[in-house]
């Protein structure tokens, strides 16, 4: 793994990351020696996590998980019925098989029959249905209730096979069933017990206190083969990022999340150390209310995306740790991604020329800005700033608190900074921040051609035809939307060289799409 | 006792009306920040519909008058509720994050008093001399560094360089007492570092105050030791000010230690504040907070007492 992305790194004005992380491991040295070792798993030995995120208000309700923490716990302890494997695609899980109508719109999901919980009953359809149907009706809290809106009915056959109907047909539908959320509980009376430690996953709860720690020791007879190979994990919240690179430092903990990309080179002083970082979905936004003028001419968001100089935003923001954007939300790692598309770059002549288009001489906007949107997102927003000076746009950078700023600013201000931690398939995204009927639609965009082709698209089980539809969807929103993305982020972790990685991870999410508690293992 | 039972029942009931006044102050505080919980849960997965739903679950659509009444009539009978965000009774989460803030103020009183109060007397015994200035000098220097940067440099020195202890003070119920020692040691020692000075300082000011007085020549006039001058004569007499810093200083050493648990990890009552500030979680907030204010009640009330006893001109009512 560490051969590969950083061999993928490997851009000549990357050449200071690359010298370190060599120094810092057996990253490239050693590579082909690393690459025999991560092909065997082992098992045994505790791994201790230093975790960002994390907080005392954290409940294991699956309704309520809101950050890594508790993701991870999730997918250490609970199941899901479909998980996304190192190539990006969805396989099953708990499920053994699923299928699907030729139009997609009825979905049949056949459990494994040798899963078990761990006091040692059997999952069944019943378990299931209880637990996706929390987080749906009207009274449900759960952050994933938008995506399950399109079920019209679940129902059981037998004790190994559930239906879901859907409203329309979806393609892509099981890749839902990814999600953190969505993990399997046991069934009580029709609905289940949200704080239940019960659960299907590798590892059962030993100690958890909220917002500090949680320790977790391997179940003897987990079902799934070849998976969950430490024999203690213990997950720790540490909240500092100087505080969690010192433990890494001193052994204290085996991995951390997160590290300060600004001190990241002292961890390389540290031959026992090796950094981690894998091309994710994540990417920042700069989204445009299209409702709202200026913004409502598709000029001057061509101007403005023209007039943001997105390869000093990943060198000087991120550090290097990233990639440019293209004003579209697929990530080059996401099937479906349109290689073929012209990067839009840093060109103050072309941003004059789309302004005088739209008949202004100059163009005076204001971006709101909190670090809270993302790390380094105040400094990202001045440094638009100063080279949107350069094509006569006078851009006003306004700093907003970090405290309510996805109540206050997101979604009411036009003109903003966010991110999206990315789906697995272009479908999914599209869905959750493009439609013209998502919630979620930070930019108010509806293009009636983007629409339809995203109606097309979900229900059509033909690839090629797939391809061509979300290639042209991409094609609108770089050149019609009203998204400005400058950069994709690269998720950052380091660890001891002692904790292994299979060859190759899901990048959609950090930490191998948050399943490495399960899937990595001590030499 | 009489006029001293009246003192403290008089400020005990002052404290009372105190804490109720911190209360309500808390929870306009927390009206005041912009999102509730239910967003600040949701945070950007948020859609009004689950808002809603969230909301109404934990009553949040309730006026605010009413809510805070009800929070006060539970309150007054010794029930601080459920916290919102995890919906584990509050008494249950403050109860070991509790232990953990009291041991550590514990942890760093034991040391910090004694050693102050004793590197105080010994700077009045030899004023002006070199151990008079470089105690001096070595104290104010360490409270003039902000706590963080005093904790980061033993971090970088007694752990990253010597290996000595853990950068992480991490307790949990399973640690015994020594290892718990051991481990919040930099914790503690930051704290330390950070409250000496001002006790070490007040109390040689105090005493040198008191050297000035014509009984202490007398003392000394009668050949008695300079030792004993101080011990005996100057320093009952210099109590009352001196009692009042440790007061102060204890007071802080249990509120205001938020800097050095998050630097450490240390899971203690200043984290739980941060993040139930930081979900909007009420009646935590107020558990917490009500307990602080409750602390700088409670020990400034006894700093009061002790120095009325200390000093018997105070004891009787003119």
């Amino acid at each position: 793994m560490m051969l590969k992305t950083t061999t993928a790194l490997a851009a000549p004005t990357r050449r200071g990351f690359l010298a370190g992380a060599a120094a810092g491991g057996m990253a490239l040295g050693l590579g082909l020696n690393t690459r025999a070792h991560a092909a065997v798993p082992k098992k045994g030995g505790t791994l201790r996590v230093g975790y960002t995120q994390g907080s005392t208000s954290d409940s294991l309700d699956p309704a309520t998980y809101a950050n890594d923490f508790m993701f991870a716990t999730s997918y250490a302890v609970f199941s899901t019925l479909v998980e996304i494997a190192p190539d990006g695609s969805a396989q099953p899980d708990l499920a053994e098989s699923y299928e699907a109508t030729p139009d997609a719109r009825v979905w049949t999901f056949r459990l494994r029959d040798d899963a078990t919980f761990s006091d040692g009953k059997t999952v069944t359809a019943v378990d299931v249905i209880s637990s996706i149907r929390h987080h749906m009706g009207p009274d449900s809290k759960s952050g994933v209730k938008p995506l399950l809106a399109q079920i019209k009915d679940i129902r059981a056959d037998g004790d190994n096979v559930v239906i879901f109907e859907l409203e329309d047909g979806n393609a892509d539908f099981p890749f839902i069933f990814n999600d953190y959320h969505l993990t399997i509980r046991q069934d009580k009376d029709g609905s289940i017990d949200p704080e239940s430690r019960i659960g299907t996953g590798g590892y059962v709860i030993e100690a958890f206190e909220p917002g500090v720690r949680i320790e977790l020791k391997r179940r003897d007879d987990y079902w799934k083969a070849g998976r969950a190979h430490f024999d203690k994990v213990v997950l720790l919240k540490v909240g500092d990022p100087a505080a969690r690179m010192n433990a890494l430092m001193t052994g204290e903990v085996d991995l951390i999340d997160r590290p300060d990309l600004k001190t990241i080179h002292l961890l390389k002083r540290n031959r026992n150390i090796k950094i981690h970082t894998q091309n994710g979905t994540l990417h920042y936004t700069m989204p445009m209310q299209v409702t709202a003028a200026p913004f409502d001419d598709v000029n001057v968001r061509l101007a403005l995306k023209h007039a943001i100089d997105r390869e000093a935003i990943v060198q000087k923001v991120l550090k290097g740790f990233g990639t440019v954007g293209n004003d579209h939300p697929i990530a080059s790692s996401m099937p479906y991604y349109n290689a073929e598309l012209e990067q839009h770059a840093y060109d103050p002549d072309k941003a004059k020329h789309y302004l005088s288009k739209s008949g202004l001489s100059s163009l005076d906007v204001t971006l709101h800005t909190a670090d809270a949107a993302f790390n380094g997102a105040v400094d990202a927003s001045v440094l638009f700033s100063e080279a949107a000076k350069g094509a006569g746009i006078n851009l006003k950078v306004s700093r907003e608190p970090d405290d309510g700023y996805w109540a206050n600013v997101w979604l009411q201000k036009p003109f903003c900074c966010s991110y999206w931690g990315g789906r697995p398939t272009p479908d999914l995204m599209f869905s959750a921040g493009y439609a013209a009927t998502a919630d979620w639609n930070d930019t108010s965009w509806k293009n009636e051609r983007f629409n339809q082709l995203l109606a097309e698209g979900r229900s059509q089980l033909d690839q090629g035809l797939r391809a061509e539809i979300y290639g042209e969807m991409q094609q609108l929103c770089q050149t019609d939307g009203g998204a400005l993305i400058p950069a994709f982020g690269q998720y950052v972790s380091a660890m001891s060289t002692k904790v292994q990685t299979p060859e190759r991870v899901s990048e959609m999410w950090d930490l191998d799409s948050i399943r490495f508690i399960e899937r990595w293992w001590m030499a | 006792m009489p006029p001293l039972m009246k003192l403290i029942s008089s400020r005990l009931a002052l404290g009372a009306v105190t804490l109720l006044a911190v209360s309500a102050l808390m929870f306009v505080g927390i009206e005041l920040l912009p999102g509730d919980l239910a967003q600040q849960i949701l945070g950007q997965s948020a859609t009004p519909e689950t808002l809603a739903a969230f909301r109404a679950e934990l009553g949040l659509d309730q006026p605010a008058h009413l809510r805070y009444l009800d929070w006060l009539a539970a309150a007054a009978q010794g029930d601080f509720g459920t916290s919102m965000a995890s919906q584990r009774a509050v008494a249950d989460l403050l109860s070991t994050r509790l232990t953990n803030t009291m041991f550590l103020a514990c942890y760093a009183a034991v040391i910090a008093v004694p050693v102050a109060i004793l590197l105080g007397l010994l700077s009045a015994l030899w004023r002006n001399s070199l151990f008079d200035r470089s105690v001096n000098v070595g104290a104010l220097g360490a409270i003039s560094m902000p706590e963080f940067f005093v904790a980061y440099l033993l971090v970088l020195f007694l752990s990253i360089r010597m290996g000595w202890f853990p950068t992480l003070a991490r307790i949990d119920e399973a640690s015994s007492f020594g290892d718990a020692l051991y481990r919040s040691f930099l914790p503690a020692l930051t704290l330390i570092l950070v409250v000496i000075a001002h006790m070490m300082r007040m109390t040689r000011a105090a005493i040198i105050n008191v050297l000035a007085a014509p009984y202490i020549e007398m003392a000394r006039l009668k050949g008695v030791p300079r030792w004993r001058v101080i011990v005996l004569h100057a320093l009952p007499n210099a109590l009352a000010p001196i009692i009042n810093v440790v007061a102060l200083n204890l007071a802080y050493l249990i509120v205001g230690v938020v800097v050095v648990e998050v630097v450490f990890s240390y899971p203690g009552l200043g984290q739980l504040l941060v993040d139930a500030v930081a979900s909007r979680d009420f009646p935590v907030v107020q558990a917490v907070g009500l307990f602080f204010a409750g602390t700088y009640i409670t020990l400034n009330v006894l700093a009061d007492i002790l120095s009325i006893l200390s000093n018997p001109r105070l004891r009787h009512a003119r």
